[in-house]
């Protein structure tokens, strides 16, 4: 008996929490809304996000030699996310190669998971809609899939908030419906692995500025414009999820509340006075920069902490 | 249930009980054993020398080592009957001390200092400071910090506060919660005693609101005492910390580096009040205490009444033995509690609040893996500390900047740790650090 005890230090309980298990729940979370994606956009819609995926995990398997394909689930988790910001049918090589650029630029050469600086999955998309702009804004009007412009293009007046709601407008494969990507937050907010911070601060900021600035670029009062901001683009999809990834946000209260804050901000100063129809990707790349800044920032008072003479 | 809106304490986490083995389960006295090994430390402090020779015949209760160290606590035999030898013995800690072995006669006959004393409720303070100091009574919850030292704060000190910690919030163990229930008029006594001594005007006894039994018991106890309070805490981990239980009752904040007595308070366990009224009341010295044996890997799990000195694997034998599947076994709790190598040579200390036999269904050996950046450590940390990037810092060897991340203030309650899903073990780099920064400030 007495040599195969085991001795480490305490504590002897864990959670039963893993890397893995936050992943699967990420997944998990996901997939209303890449559900939503295939039901408007069809089989091209699903081969889109199955190849982000397989991009990815197999990329990442080469890069670090390892014999299984899911690992730790992160690549999975980064491949969707791709996916999901994809038009909905981009010729079959764009989510091949975002997947492959995701892995080895937003993540491997950074050191791996846990490492990178940047939400892997924006800086693939970053990559891509600047190296082929127009198969990135090839937009489709779901069930019938004929090309359409999105509802930020056109404007706050020609679309309804129950199919902004819903979903049923033209834009990203996984980011038009409102109610599924809040569905699978309500998961990740259950399970613990989000809190209201960050995506409180995000969108409550969006919705702000568009009631306040949303209508004419200059002080106003319309709360629809708010509400279209919130429902319309990229928003949702960036405040749930990418702008919460753990890796590239900050770790303290404080500094989550305002990382939300600023990708809020950034996001409705693109939309509003930038060259771009949207401005998720670039806010929340902006914001993951200032990630460690802020943690530094935000320190949380430590117990018992005497204020310094 | 009759809760007080007391403020809680910020982070924490609430692992699963694992009570329900011996919670049911009253204290059973163990069968004396033929021999006890008396390590001369079993505090935190100068260890004691032998008063004692090989051959001597002791008595039950005889003071038979002791140190001139204020911060120490004398120890003594807790059988009658002959010393064996003198000689090294294992300790929780991992380094041998100097024990002496006493051969039980089996007569269990008290040494002549060991006198009840009628007229107790009339002693000083100096005489009831210098009872305690005697009988080596040290906080029976683990830590096991002289008592007499903890009962004479620094000069100037004013004690507002005593604070009777009943919380026991490590799981598995249950032997405050049975000592709770069978021994609270000694409880409220030993508060009384306490709160003499240190002429504090209020007293507080906090329990775990999973446990409603104990807090009835001791409210029953305490009814005659008017500036005596008993309150169900929040269960949650580590809500019986010190400073997270000061906090708690009083608002107040230890600072950071300082002792519960710069806030006006002192607190402790429940144990150790039924030790101070054993002393005080009947003479007795500390030697035997409440362990609880638990974990699936034990085959009878129980609630005893161990003499200190009782080899551990008498008292495992007395609990039907180990099962085969055994793979760690723990004293104190899971989330303190410290794991040993082995059980031989090995005795029940003052501090041995539990031996937790765990299997290998529960001991799960993880890979480390990369830090996520998920922020549960942060969100579940006591103090407020940012146990990844302590964490990180160690990882690479970078003990300044553990330094400069608070990593002193940590209480190594191992919340951080528990919650990781990257498995990173943060309490075992903290305490790395610990050690090297205090080894270097100690330089200075």
């Amino acid at each position: 008996m007495e040599n195969k005890l085991v001795i480490s230090s305490s504590p002897h309980l864990r959670a039963p929490e893993s890397v893995q298990s936050v992943m699967v729940d990420v997944l998990v979370a996901l997939f209303p809304a890449a559900l939503a994606g295939v039901i408007f956009f069809g089989w091209r819609g699903l081969l889109t996000m199955l190849l982000g995926m397989l991009s990815a995990m197999l990329v990442e398997a080469v890069v670090l030699r390892r014999k299984s394909i899911f690992g730790d689930g992160s690549a999975a988790v980064t491949g969707l996310l791709l996916a999901m910001t994809l038009p909905p049918a981009p010729p079959w090589w764009l989510p091949v190669i975002g997947g492959a650029i995701a892995i080895i630029i937003g993540k491997q050469v950074f050191g791996g998971l846990g490492n990178n600086i940047f939400n892997p999955a924006l800086v693939a998309r970053a990559i891509l809609m600047a190296s082929w702009a127009g198969h990135m804004t090839t937009w489709l009007r779901p069930i019938d899939l004929a090309t359409a412009a999105t509802p930020l293009a056109t404007g706050a007046n020609g679309t309804s908030f129950i199919n902004l709601f819903v979903g049923t407008v033209s834009g990203s494969l996984g980011e038009t419906s409102a109610f599924a990507l809040l569905l699978g937050a309500a998961w990740l907010f259950f399970k613990g692995h989000i809190d209201w911070r960050i995506p409180g601060g995000y969108l409550g900021t969006v919705f702000l500025i568009g009631t306040f600035f949303g209508a004419t670029g200059s002080l106003n009062f319309m709360p629809s414009t708010g509400l279209f901001h919130l429902l319309a683009g990229g928003v949702m999809l960036g405040a749930l999820f990418m702008a919460t990834d753990m890796v590239t946000s900050p770790v303290t209260p404080r500094g989550r509340l305002i990382f939300g804050i600023g990708c809020g901000v950034v996001t409705m100063l693109i939309r509003l006075f930038g060259a771009y129809p949207e401005g998720v990707t670039f806010a929340i790349l902006l914001m993951n920069a200032l990630t460690p800044l802020l943690d530094n920032l935000t320190l949380p008072r430590k117990f018992g902490e005497v204020a310094k003479q | 249930m009759n809760h007080m809106n007391f403020k809680t304490f910020r982070g924490g986490i609430h692992p699963g009980h694992f009570k329900s083995a011996t919670e049911k389960k009253p204290v059973v006295p163990a069968r004396p054993p033929a021999m006890v090994i008396i390590p001369m430390g079993q505090h935190i402090g100068a260890p004691c020398e032998p008063l004692v020779a090989v051959g001597e015949e002791v008595k039950m209760g005889q003071k038979i080592g002791d140190s001139q160290g204020f911060v120490s606590a004398p120890v003594h035999a807790s059988v009658s009957g002959k010393v064996a030898k003198i000689a090294p013995c294992n300790h929780p800690l991992g380094r041998p001390v100097k024990a002496v072995y006493i051969e039980s006669d089996g007569q269990d006959t008290w040494h002549e200092d060991v006198q009840p004393n009628p007229g107790w409720e009339e002693l000083s303070v100096e005489e009831l400071k210098k009872v305690i100091r005697e009988a080596g009574i040290v906080g029976m919850g683990g830590a096991t910090f002289p008592t007499h030292v903890k009962l004479s704060p620094p000069p100037g000190a004013k004690i507002d506060y005593v604070l009777i910690n009943g919380a026991e919030c490590e799981p598995y163990l249950t032997s405050d919660h049975r000592a709770m229930l069978e021994r609270a008029d000694e409880i409220a006594n030993g508060l009384k005693i306490i709160m003499k001594v240190l002429h504090a005007p209020q007293g507080y006894i906090g329990v775990e609101d999973n446990k409603p039994d104990a807090v009835e018991a001791l409210k029953k106890a305490a009814a005659g005492m008017s500036n005596v309070e008993v309150h169900a805490l929040h269960t949650k981990y580590p809500q019986g910390a010190e400073k997270q239980l000061i906090k708690v009752f009083t608002g107040r904040e230890v600072p950071s580096g300082g002792l519960p007595s710069a806030v006006g308070c002192v607190v402790q366990n429940v144990g150790t009040c039924i030790a101070v009224y054993e002393a005080v009341r009947f003479g007795k010295p500390l030697i035997e205490r409440i362990v609880t044996i638990t974990g699936a890997g034990i085959s009878e799990p129980q609630n005893m009444l161990v003499r200190v000195g009782t080899p551990m694997e008498e008292v495992i034998a007395q609990c039907g033995g180990l099962r085969p599947n055994i793979r760690k076994v723990v004293l104190g709790g899971p989330m303190m509690g410290l794991a040993q190598a082995g059980l031989e040579n090995f005795p029940v200390i003052k501090g041995t609040s539990g031996i937790l036999c765990l299997t290998d269904q529960e001991v799960v050996l993880h890979d480390i893996q990369p830090c996520i950046k998920c922020g549960k450590c942060v969100d579940g940390c006591p103090v407020s500390i940012m146990p990844l990037f302590i964490g990180s810092a160690v990882e690479q060897g970078l003990y300044d900047r553990a330094e400069a991340s608070s990593a002193m203030d940590c209480i190594e309650c191992g919340c951080c740790a528990y919650v990781c899903p990257a498995k990173r073990p943060l309490v075992q780099w903290i305490r790395m650090s610990k050690g090297d920064i205090a080894a270097k400030r100690a330089k200075k």
